[in-house]
């Protein structure tokens, strides 16, 4: 595995190597890289499966990170890549010319959260959001809660317990109280 | 309906061939008949044949499964899993809805033929459930079809499904099942609610 990282290294521009286990490794690579990277590991270092590719919204950075998890079955080895791109018009190279596996992770990043991966088929074809009008529903800055209240008619009269404090009342009725009395009582004081 | 303008794109002509098997009638009242005890029979006999819909479209399907296999036996009550809904008088939503199958559920529901019920299943059609803040499930049926009984849990055990139908059978007899009389009244309503759900509306206003 070590090896296998210098050898990486010496081609490319890496950098953040986090080793979790003897056979994990996590990298980042550049956005211009990616797609070399990808080849290199598939066609030198026998990486046959490509597991997934994710999606991680830094909404504080405006950036996406995108992470291509490989796997190596001859000696049971992970590499995860990741790949920062812009927020502002997220574009990313295509690789489901390495493996027809992609467009299937591709089409939905492009549902979900917008990002375009120009050349890959059906692209554009939504899986289940069909007809979305607004900001794609997976990014950050998209509130759920809110879009729901408005397009499907809530049900009024919905009211939410929490757990610990519902089971705690339900079976230690006369502790729960005086729990509540102390804490009201010392909130008050503090103040 | 689908209205073919004059800047009509190369697949307009498709689906104007599509419209053809579509009849454009709408939904129409049916009126109880005159003799109650001839209109009493009828529901007697419509209360032991619910065929059900076999589509299952969401979670609660698959407490559907059980009910249909030798474990529940739904078909000692006279019932039996259809595979059109041409055959079918019960429609089932089982739990959740998204805004994909409910444009599936509508055209399901709208190819059925009288008579026709709803039940849904599970708290999702009641008010979301634990999906109420999804933003791809609807919240409440009652606002796309007309729902005839409410199944509440999440999800209800077979043998509560079973007591459904009981009650079912009890509002079919006493005549006071009326859900496609129901959605034929109020048929803008249901539209207007529908398609502003269903972005991507690409059929008949009514098919069946």
């Amino acid at each position: 595995m070590k090896e296998m990282i210098e050898r990486l290294g010496t081609k490319f521009n890496i950098k953040d190597i986090n080793e979790h286990k003897d056979n994990q490794v996590f990298l980042t690579a550049e956005k211009k890289d990616l797609e070399s990277v990808i080849l290199y590991l598939k066609e030198f270092e026998k990486y046959d499966h490509l597991t997934m590719i994710s999606c991680v919204d830094y909404i504080e950075d405006n950036k996406f990170q995108l992470t291509y998890l490989l796997r190596n079955y001859n000696n049971n080895a992970d590499t995860i890549i990741r790949v920062f791109i812009d927020r502002e018009n997220p574009t990313m190279t295509s690789i489901n010319e390495l493996w027809a596996g992609a467009r299937v992770y591709e089409r939905e990043l492009k549902e979900m959260f917008g990002i375009d991966f120009p050349g890959c088929p059906r692209v554009d074809d939504a899986f289940v959001l069909e007809g979305w009008e607004t900001i794609p529903p997976m990014r950050k800055d998209f509130d759920t809660k809110k879009y729901s209240e408005e397009t499907f008619f809530p049900r009024e009269g919905r009211s939410t317990l929490d757990p610990t404090e519902q089971m705690e009342k339900k079976m230690y009725p006369v502790e729960a109280e005086v729990k509540k009395s102390i804490t009201k009582e010392f909130r008050e004081n503090s103040k | 309906m689908i209205t073919i303008g004059k800047d009509s794109k190369p697949d307009d002509k498709a689906k104007e061939l599509q419209n053809e098997f579509f009849c454009e009638a709408l939904p129409k009242e049916v009126a109880p008949i005159n003799s109650k005890i001839v209109q009493k029979f009828y529901n007697w006999a419509q209360a032991n044949s619910m065929w059900i819909l076999a589509f299952g479209t969401g979670c609660g399907s698959i407490e559907m499964r059980p009910l249909y296999t030798a474990r529940y036996d739904i078909s000692r009550y006279g019932m039996a899993p259809r595979p059109t809904p041409r055959q079918s008088s019960v429609f089932i939503i089982s739990g959740y809805a998204s805004v994909k199958t409910l444009k599936r559920i509508v055209r399901s529901y709208e190819q059925m033929q009288n008579p026709k019920f709803v039940i849904a299943l599970g708290s999702c059609t009641v008010n979301g459930g634990m999906y109420f803040d999804s933003y791809n499930t609807i919240n409440r049926l009652d606002q796309y079809l007309p729902v005839d009984l409410y199944i509440a849990g999440c999800m209800p055990r077979p043998e509560s499904l079973i007591a459904g139908f009981d009650k079912m059978r009890e509002i079919i007899k006493s005549g006071k099942a009326e859900g496609a009389n129901t959605y034929a009244k109020n048929f803008e309503w249901y539209k207007s609610n529908q398609k502003k759900v269903i972005k991507d509306w690409n059929m008949p206003d009514y098919n069946w």
